[in-house]
């Protein structure tokens, strides 16, 4: 349980001034040029102490993606933030560009020296309207108080911090179609080999990360690492902010001590399962893409990336989506199947026709319209796209149907089951 | 150099190379439809899956990823099958399968590919997608259900042809291929889509349920409307050509072809000319060839041999225009010329008339300054070449001329003759830029030369040239583009006025008695004297033939046999194809006749002996297929008063590419992209 005293985003809720003068209050922009007079490799060497590991969903080290970057570049150096929040159930970003715009801004600035960057471009997703205007005020105001520009927070650095506003797609948040839609093309992921780190933005050295990895990275470094892995579990290091959704009492935001128990996450924060822990059916524990866990296992999972991973799930964005008893499983999972198929880029094979293979036949298991050998197909669709892809959306699109089919097999064979007895009833032949 | 196994052999590559890449030199087929060696890598039909020692336990994109030291790859594993036949069985579920009435049938990559990797059966059992086709224009149909979406049209007409006009709409399964607002494609290299597209999404559309691959009979042969010298292959069935598609010759063409060139082919069942006629009693009777031949020795017999001239048309073959000078020199006449455009050019020497520099050696150009000429419009597939150039180093291009697009940035310095002695002078920033250049390139289009003071042109050409340091004994960086397959032949084998002999304007206006046109169709025919007894000798019912007196039908280039020197000065030959139709006979043969009839029998009774009589007269005409590259040594330049220059601004030689000659003038299909294209240039005018 984490502690008021370790809490990095204090006005997560919104309740205090989001401007300067209130993030001043809270400590952003506090003595920051100290932090830069560090230097470049102390920044990164105190980032990968601290055991950060990505918030956008994949885990990777913060500290090492930094260290990537080219010591000595005749080109530009990039920093690009992706505020693409699109993972279905996901809201964390958000409130930290609402409510907390000041701790990304100076992160830029600290995690931008600290590669070399000579800009950070943050990539807003296109709905997200006043939370664009509102990260904009902050970037004016840093920009008029000195904090950032040509002598950022009077280190003699120059530093530049653009935001850009997406138009609306859930791939733009892949980091290399990001770089592409920020270039003004149309947002494909591209291939990899070249990594960004080497060939990126306008094809320049860059670095693509999360929006809540760069806000701690401030409060990290005035911390210090030690402190940051007192919090968590071993590899697991820190806080993160949860998104808790679906069948809850009180769905909200919550920032928490990685590894904290799941049961305690739902019961402590979101008022607990709708009708009780044991009306629990099913979670999603890290987004829309991740596998998702029965009760059995929810019982006692951790909320960390290894514990989940130990499970064959994620922790994803940390996007809780709960589901109690009510829920129509298959539906559920269907509807996320037509959500990957309409966000399928269409750039390769696998996921522009797999997506919406997947979909139809979800379709008609959602209605009990299918073989049951045809479960044995879908499974085998899904393992085709998985890990054949481009970028990781075929991977996401495959997960949660792998998750249903693992966890809830039964299910679906009941639910054809049950239509085929229903379309052979006689009483039924009479009454048409 | 790394090294690396692949199945079990090992081979060394350059660095840089792609596994895809290395297997090939292997000798390891890697199943592919995105990836193409002239095109950016896209990566994405993920058919092309390897599996990879050492890396993460999933399928690698083999043609986007770089060879690595010691790297273990392998083509043929369970992964590696497995992958390739969930690829296949995702690309089939929303392909038609109408393979029957497919125009890509028995050559298509999915049909070849789905033989070794597609499945017996099909798991899908949802509807298929539909996708409405697109138009775009006379030459390409499509059929946009059967798209894959390979993205090879795509970044074909981006990257090479240079007109950024295709683009993918929508994502996912309603991804589209398409120019988004309907409008046909305006690049004169468009065709090539039809060659490059993996499936039968686009096909092409005056071919379209035609012919079977496997019922067509397939010759070499070069291309002869325009003086690049495409290497091209003639499909035939029976007595028609049904097909012209590039053949692949790194030097030339690499693997494209201009539209013309392959679409024109429908004219050669047109307006053929199919027998011998004569002009009798105000009209054109069909004659047998003594009757015609014995009229044409009617006039000749006795003329004094000043009277008597020949001119050589732009589709000529070498050895017609030799046959045909060595009649007229035993006539007695040294009145020749295959300059039907009046072209001043200067034939002392062979470096004054030719593309010295190579279309290949364009590539190593750091600067090129482009007088009087069009490429995009004069030659395509070279102007592919510059724009590869341009693409790959960001080749400074300078042009004085028409202000047009080219497909790639210029310089437009302007359109004043004048300019190129400012060049010379300096007086002119982009004469700094010629003269950093290490290896600078000129190029002289024939719209330079084709006017009263061409020669002058020709002179200051050659002195910028020289003064910008494009002359060196490594280097050649001048060059003359020509736009007729037959120039540079002609040339070579000095069809052009000899001692005391009269040029094309000369023998017009009844400067000659008796006229022989071979093939010659872009003269002004209402200048030829009333008097004048005009022979025509050619394939098509064109301009020349109108009022000619005597009709004598060739054969057209897919017809004979022929040697055709490009603008590069490249010797080439092209094969028959199809048997010229009706009486029609191949051109020297005709010559070779009449020569007999009149006593005059040319020393030469196989094509054999014709070509060694060639050589003799020049030996380049031995020298098949190779060009050397010579640098400049002597720095003298052409006749022509550099100063002479007229202040009349550069007229283009070609200003409507679809229609050059006397075949793709007679070719509907030609003629609807002339349409198109003006009814385009008139919308974009209005706008």
């Amino acid at each position: 349980m984490l502690q008021d005293k370790d809490r990095i985003f204090t006005n997560l809720y919104g309740v205090h001034d989001p401007l300067l003068k209130g993030a001043r209050s809270r400590g952003d922009w506090d003595n920051t040029a100290a932090i830069l007079a560090r230097g470049r490799d102390a920044i990164i060497d105190e980032m990968k102490k601290s055991g950060l590991r990505g918030r956008g969903g994949a885990g990777f080290p913060t500290g090492l993606k930094w260290s990537f970057m080219p010591k000595q570049s005749d080109r530009p150096c990039y920093l690009v933030v992706n505020a693409d929040e699109s993972e279905p159930g996901t809201c964390k970003d958000r409130d930290i560009l609402r409510h907390d715009p000041h701790k990304l801004v100076e992160g830029c600035l600290v995690a931008g020296f600290a590669m070399g960057a000579c800009a950070a471009f943050i990539y807003v997703r296109g709905e997200f309207y006043n939370e664009g205007r509102m990260l904009q005020a902050a970037v004016d105001e840093a920009y008029e108080a000195g904090l950032i520009g040509k002598n950022a927070c009077g280190s003699g650095y120059a530093f530049d911090v653009v935001v850009h506003r997406g138009a609306g797609a859930y791939i733009c948040g892949e980091e290399t179609a990001l770089i592409e839609s920020l270039e003004g093309k149309k947002g494909m992921p591209r291939m990899k080999p070249p990594f960004p780190a080497g060939v990126g933005l306008y094809g320049c050295p860059s670095t693509v990360n999360n929006v809540e990895s760069i806000a701690v990275a401030p409060t990290i470094l005035r911390r210090g690492a030690d402190w940051f892995l007192t919090l968590g579990r071993p590899n697991n290091a820190g806080q993160k902010l949860f998104c808790i959704s679906g069948h809850v009492n009180k769905p909200c935001n919550v920032e928490e001590e990685l590894g904290i128990p799941m049961r305690e996450l739902i019961e402590r924060h979101a008022g607990g399962v709708r009708g009780g822990w044991d009306n629990l059916l099913a979670v999603i524990p890290g987004g829309a893409s991740v596998p998702m866990i029965p009760k059995s296992i929810c019982d006692d999972v951790l909320m960390d990336f290894d514990s989940l991973r130990g499970v064959r799930s994620g922790l994803g964005t940390a996007a809780v989506i709960v589901m109690d008893k009510s829920t129509d499983l298959i539906k559920a999972i269907a509807r996320l199947s037509k959500f990957y198929m309409h966000e399928s880029c269409g750039q390769c094979t696998p996921c522009r026709e797999g997506t919406g293979w997947m979909w139809r036949v979800m379709t008609r298991m959602a209605e009990g319209k299918a073989d049951i050998s045809e479960i044995d197909t879908l499974e085998q669709v899904t393992k085709q796209v998985e890990g054949h892809t481009i970028c990781a959306l075929g991977d996401a699109a495959a997960w949660p149907i792998q998750g249903l089919i693992r966890h809830f097999r039964p299910v679906m064979e009941e639910r054809i089951t049950a239509y085929k007895a229903r379309i052979a009833s006689p009483a039924r032949m009479a009454a048409e | 150099m790394p090294k690396l196994t692949i199945d079990g052999i090992e081979v060394e590559v350059p660095a840089g190379s792609t596994i895809l890449q290395a297997a090939e030199a292997a000798g390891i087929e890697i199943p592919r439809f995105c990836y193409h060696e002239r095109l950016s890598i896209a990566g994405n039909c993920r058919m092309c899956l390897v599996e990879v020692e050492k890396t993460p336990p999933k399928p690698i994109a083999s043609c986007a990823y770089p060879v690595g030291e010691g790297m273990v790859v392998h083509t043929d594993t369970p992964m590696v099958r497995n992958g390739r036949r969930g690829v296949m069985e995702f690309l089939l579920i929303n392909h038609p399968l109408d393979c029957p009435i497919c125009d890509q049938g028995g050559e298509c990559d999915l049909q070849d590919q789905a033989i070794g990797f597609g499945s017996d059966h099909s798991r899908y059992a949802e509807n298929k997608r539909a996708v409405k086709d697109k138009e775009l224009g006379p030459l390409v149909k499509t059929t946009m259900t059967r798209c894959i979406h390979c993205t090879r049209c795509i970044r074909f007409i981006t990257e090479v042809a240079g007109v950024p006009e295709l683009g993918a709409t929508s994502r996912g399964e309603h991804m589209e291929v398409g120019t988004y607002v309907e409008k046909a494609l305006s690049s004169e290299l468009s065709g090539n889509i039809i060659d490059l597209c993996p499936v039968g999404a686009l096909t092409s559309k005056p071919y379209a349920f035609v012919a079977r691959p496997w019922e067509l009979a397939k010759v070499d042969s070069i291309d002869a409307l325009d003086a690049v010298g495409t290497n091209i292959r003639i499909d035939a069935r029976g007595p028609e050509v049904l097909r012209i598609l590039p053949r692949l010759n790194e030097d030339v063409n690499e693997e494209w072809l201009g539209d013309k060139s392959r679409f024109a082919l429908d004219a050669l069942k047109r307006r053929r000319l199919d027998r011998p006629w004569l002009w009798r009693d105000g009209k054109h009777v069909a004659v047998s060839w003594a009757e015609a031949f014995s009229a044409i020795a009617d006039k000749v017999n006795g003329l004094a041999g000043d009277r008597i001239g020949a001119i050589a048309g732009n589709l000529s073959d070498a050895e017609s225009m030799l046959a045909l000078k060595d009649l007229m020199v035993s006539l007695g006449s040294a009145n020749l010329d295959c300059r039907q455009d009046g072209a001043k050019l200067d034939t002392s020497r062979r470096d004054f008339y030719s593309f010295n520099t190579s279309i290949a050696g364009i590539e190593e150009a750091d600067a090129v300054l482009i007088i009087g000429s069009n490429p995009r419009k004069e030659a395509p597939v070279l102007n592919a070449r510059i724009r590869k150039a341009f693409v790959a180093k960001g080749t400074p291009i300078g042009v004085i001329g028409a202000e047009t697009d080219l497909t790639y940035k210029v310089t437009h310095i302007g359109n004043d003759p004048a300019l190129i002695n400012a060049l010379h002078d300096g007086a002119h920033p982009f004469a700094q830029v010629l003269r950093d250049a290490k290896k600078p390139l000129i190029i002289v289009g024939q719209g330079a030369l084709a006017r009263a003071d061409g020669a002058a042109v020709l002179a200051a050409a050659w002195r910028l040239a020289a003064s910008v340091g494009a002359l060196l004994p490594d280097w050649h960086g001048f060059n003359m583009l020509h736009t007729a397959a037959a120039r540079v032949g002609g040339l070579d084998l000095g069809f052009v006025p000899g001692a005391h002999g009269k040029s094309v304007a000369q023998m017009l206006d009844g400067g000659v008695d008796v006229l022989w046109l071979l093939g010659a169709d872009e003269i002004d025919t209402a200048r030829i004297g009333s008097k004048t007894f005009v022979v025509y000798q050619g394939h098509h019912g064109d301009a020349g033939a109108h009022g000619a007196n005597v009709i004598l039908p060739g054969a057209a280039y897919t017809e004979k046999s022929g040697t055709y020197v490009n603008t590069e000065g490249r010797v080439q030959r092209g094969f028959m194809a199809v048997n010229p139709p009706g009486d029609a006979r191949e051109d020297w043969t005709i010559i070779r006749a009449f020569s007999q009839l009149i006593g005059k029998t040319l020393p030469y009774d196989t094509i054999d002996a014709l070509r060694a009589r060639l050589e003799q007269v020049n030996l380049v005409f031995g020298r098949i297929g190779y060009l050397p590259r010579f640098g400049c040594s002597d720095l003298s330049g052409p006749s022509g008063d550099p100063a002479a220059l007229s202040d009349a601004p550069f007229v283009p030689a070609v200003a409507n590419y679809y229609q050059t000659d006397s075949i793709s003038r007679n070719s509907p299909t030609m003629a609807a992209c002339a349409q198109t294209a003006s009814e385009a240039t008139l919308l974009a005018a209005a706008e």
